[in-house]
């Protein structure tokens, strides 16, 4: 807890909500002139994103910093954590936006400004930055909903016919969700008197009220896989995701989903873990089948679009195999358990890029042929060599082939699964990274290697290179535009994959913060408990 | 529901319930009262001169687009917290000066501006969705 | 009078299960409201109900003269309502959009994201 005067350096922690709010406000505020409306928008995320790079450099060097909103004392005041954990997910979201925001100023329409797209986008960006960094069970909730206004309103844009049929789906579904994580606080609040993070680690810590406790997890866990799309409650996903803007669904399948995957390891792994521990059976199950189905999932899939929403799933599942570390009676916690999360985290980095450059690489892919159906699409290896390269990094990369950053959280992932006595658990991640590879080989083989299929051109609505529908407008006229973000997130994905020692030292570090979380405490609350 | 006596007395009663939405709006802070409720009168106001006049009307009377208003308050209050960062405490921490206008002392503080944010963003959202609601039975 | 707020609660989930479990999505939307009351009631209702005095300090006192009610989960419960309430207007518009463009409230019949008759992928070259 910071007392007194503020060094400069601790306003990071505000910053990223503030940025967001301030240019969200300002851009609804010119509802006018939306021709300025890429150029105001650009600049703010580039500070956004200079703000999470801040904010991870001062908890990467200093450790965790907590700032309590309006100056009022821990536990009664609203806090704001940053850990090394919420900051990582934080540079890596504002990396992400950053590059959907370059790639949008070229693929969002005139009319799709008018209906504000780009507030909509820095209102959904202020939900998910202050749902990293917040400290506050019930703030949390807030912050989920905030930025669930702002996906409703980037989903609905545009108002074609499948966009409202996947909107509904997926704002009920997700409403019902986050009603799930308010009875959970309601009962927290019940159970502790208290919402404060770091309050509830501590007597969470003392308390005998097992019973109860292991219900809250439950129910915690219910709401946070249904955010993350965990199987048996993922059918939203493959429902909507493909449905608006190929830059929106960048934005989705990169960001809203992770949002579920770091409360889960938030709530039910540093506050509950011995509920956590009594659950992992649980745990070890959903994410084996969730990796499953989203393996599965992803061959069945003619669109291409609607492939990637089940690898997105299949991801998910990936990311759940950390929460299904036990421990064993009597242990401390057991080495499994750290560096599967750290595994999780890494992959967690891995996925907010890799997923948001495979739905903008699909926009492009779109926009050069016209289609997104894998029955129509063809020959862009031969006609855009440099942008097939790059498709397939990307797919290597999802599929968990070295030497891109996917590679290096599954042997993590798989060397803690079997540390942690759960070899089934380590042969289903492989299983369905093959699975995944089969579904990438199928992509590419089909959209990029083959040529232009004779018969698809013969119903073909638009010749390639001419003009294209509308909802396949992508990389618009300025090339540019599209290939910017792609090649940096490429980049991202390569330099994770080749030299992957800095990033696991990042994760390692988060994950010892989660796992053993005084540091988060001390913070709250100063060093003298 | 434009029978002769609602149309008459809705523009009294706007004005009315818009007066007494700014006085709740400003009692708030010690009394029960505050931006969020009385953002809700003043917009039910406005919902009531829409239903009476039309809708047009009252995006005239409004001037600004309702979710330009709503932006306006969102800036305000997150302004209001940023101002603590420039004074150099905490986000959101309460600044209180008490200027003396006409001798009278005000007291002027950064709950009040994000309270008036508050009124303001509750005013264009709901006045949004209402107005929007009855351009839609009218067509 | 907890017990019987806990009743209330009880009774207001199992209707609102019932409705959500509907298949038209105006029955699932009257659903999500209930939803909404019935969560709000549970957070008042772990507030723990001690007394009716609302929770405000008298003039030229520095705390309060009696027993006051607990004043957090009002402050919850009026940003849940507030939440729920938005979401409520928002669904309420997106389900009317819906019926007027697929002409059908029936989720069965929602089938344009994910059209039935779609076949296998190309298997081969």
């Amino acid at each position: 807890m910071t007392q007194g005067a503020v060094p400069l350096i601790d306003y990071s922690v505000i910053l990223p909500v503030a940025i967001c709010f301030i240019f969200g406000a300002g851009l609804l505020m010119m509802r006018k002139s939306i021709r300025w409306h890429p150029l105001i928008a650009l600049p703010g995320l580039v500070l956004l994103f200079l703000a999470d790079l801040t904010l991870l450099y001062r908890v990467a060097t200093q450790g965790t910093v907590t700032m309590m909103m309006g100056g009022w004392l821990p536990p009664f005041g609203i806090a704001f954590t940053a850990d090394l954990m919420g900051a990582l997910f934080l540079a890596a979201s504002g990396f992400a936006a950053l590059c959907c925001g370059i790639y949008a100023v070229a693929s969002i329409s005139k009319v799709e400004r008018r209906y504000g797209f780009f507030p909509l986008f820095f209102i959904m960006m202020g939900g998910v930055s202050g749902s990293f960094i917040t400290g506050d069970v019930f703030n949390l909730y807030v912050w989920f909903e905030v930025f669930l206004i702002g996906s409703f309103g980037l989903l609905i844009l545009g108002s074609r016919h499948e966009q409202l049929d996947g909107a509904t789906k997926y704002c009920f579904l997700n409403l019902v969700g986050t009603t799930f994580f308010l009875i959970a606080t309601g009962y927290l609040y019940g159970i502790f008197g208290t919402l404060n993070m770091a309050d509830i680690a501590q007597k969470a810590a003392e308390t005998d009220k097992t019973a109860m406790l292991f219900t809250l997890a439950a129910l915690y866990f219910v709401s946070f896989a249904m955010k993350a799309a965990a199987f048996p409650l993922n059918f939203w996903l493959p429902a909507s995701y493909h449905t608006p803007r190929f830059v929106v669904s960048a934005l989705f399948a990169g960001l809203l989903t992770k949002v579920g995957i770091y409360a889960a390891i938030r709530i039910n792994l540093m506050l509950f873990p011995p509920e956590r521990a009594e659950l992992s059976a649980v745990f070890a199950w959903v994410a084996a089948l969730t990796m499953l189905v989203g393996g599965l999932g992803a061959l069945a899939q003619t669109d291409l679009r609607r492939l990637l929403n089940y690898v997105v799933i299949a991801g998910i599942g990936t990311m759940f195999v950390a929460l299904a570390m036990p421990v064993p009676d009597g242990d401390a916690v057991p080495s499994s358990l750290s560096v599967g999360l750290s595994g999780t985290i890494f992959y967690a980095l891995h996925s907010i890029v890799v997923m948001t450059a495979l739905y903008l690489a699909a926009g492009v892919a779109a926009h050069l042929t016209g289609t997104s159906s894998l029955r129509e699409m063809g020959g862009l290896w031969r006609s855009n060599p440099l942008f097939a390269a790059v498709m397939l990094i990307l797919l290597f990369a999802v599929s968990g082939l070295p030497p891109f950053s996917g590679f290096w959280p599954k042997v993590a992932l798989v060397r803690a699964s079997i540390s942690g006595d759960l070899p089934w658990l380590a042969a289903m991640v492989l299983v369905s990274g093959f699975l995944l590879t089969i579904a990438s080989a199928r992509v590419f083989a089909l959209g990029f290697w083959r040529p232009l299929p004779p018969i698809a051109a013969a119903d073909r609505k638009v010749e390639p290179g001419g003009v294209v529908e509308e909802k396949f407008l992508a990389a618009g006229p300025d090339r540019a535009l599209s290939a910017i973000p792609l090649f940096a997130l490429t980049a991202f994905v390569i330099a994770a994959g080749v030299w992957p020692q800095w990033l696991f030292d990042l994760t390692d570090g988060a994950a010892a913060g989660i796992v053993d979380p005084s540091g988060y405490i001390s913070s709250v609350f100063g060093d003298a408990p | 529901m434009r029978t002769i006596i609602f149309r008459f007395t809705a523009p009294y009663l706007t004005s009315l319930m818009v007066l007494f939405s700014i006085f709740v709006l400003l009692r708030g802070h010690n009394e029960p009262g505050g931006g969020f409720i009385g953002g809700l009168i003043a917009a039910s106001a406005f919902a009531i001169y829409g239903i009476a006049c039309g809708v047009a009307p009252v995006r005239r009377a409004l001037h600004f687009h309702p979710m330009a208003i709503a932006a306006a308050g969102l800036m305000l209050a997150v302004l209001s917290g940023v101002l603590s960062l420039l004074i150099g405490v905490e986000f959101l921490t309460g600044l209180w000066a008490f200027p003396t206008f006409l001798g009278t002392e005000v007291a002027l503080s950064t709950p009040l501006f994000f309270d008036i944010g508050v009124y303001l963003v509750v005013v264009g959202a709901i006045s949004s969705i209402a107005l929007a609601l009855e351009e839609t039975e009218t067509d | 009078m907890e017990i019987a707020l806990c009743f209330v609660v009880a009774a207001l989930f199992a209707v609102t299960v019932y409705l959500i479990l509907s298949k038209h999505i105006i029955r699932m939307l009257l659903g999500v409201v209930l939803l909404g009351n019935s969560v709000n009631l549970l957070i008042f209702t772990n507030g723990r109900i001690q007394s009716i005095v609302p929770p405000i300090i008298p003039e030229g006192l520095e705390v309060p003269g009696e027993m006051i009610a607990n004043p957090l989960p009002q402050a919850l419960i009026l940003t849940a309502i507030v939440i729920s309430f938005s979401f409520f207007a928002f669904l309420l518009v997106l389900s009317y959009r819906a019926f007027q463009d697929l002409d059908t409230d029936d989720t069965d019949e929602m089938r344009i994201a994910e059209p039935e008759d779609e076949g296998l992928p190309p298997l081969g070259y």
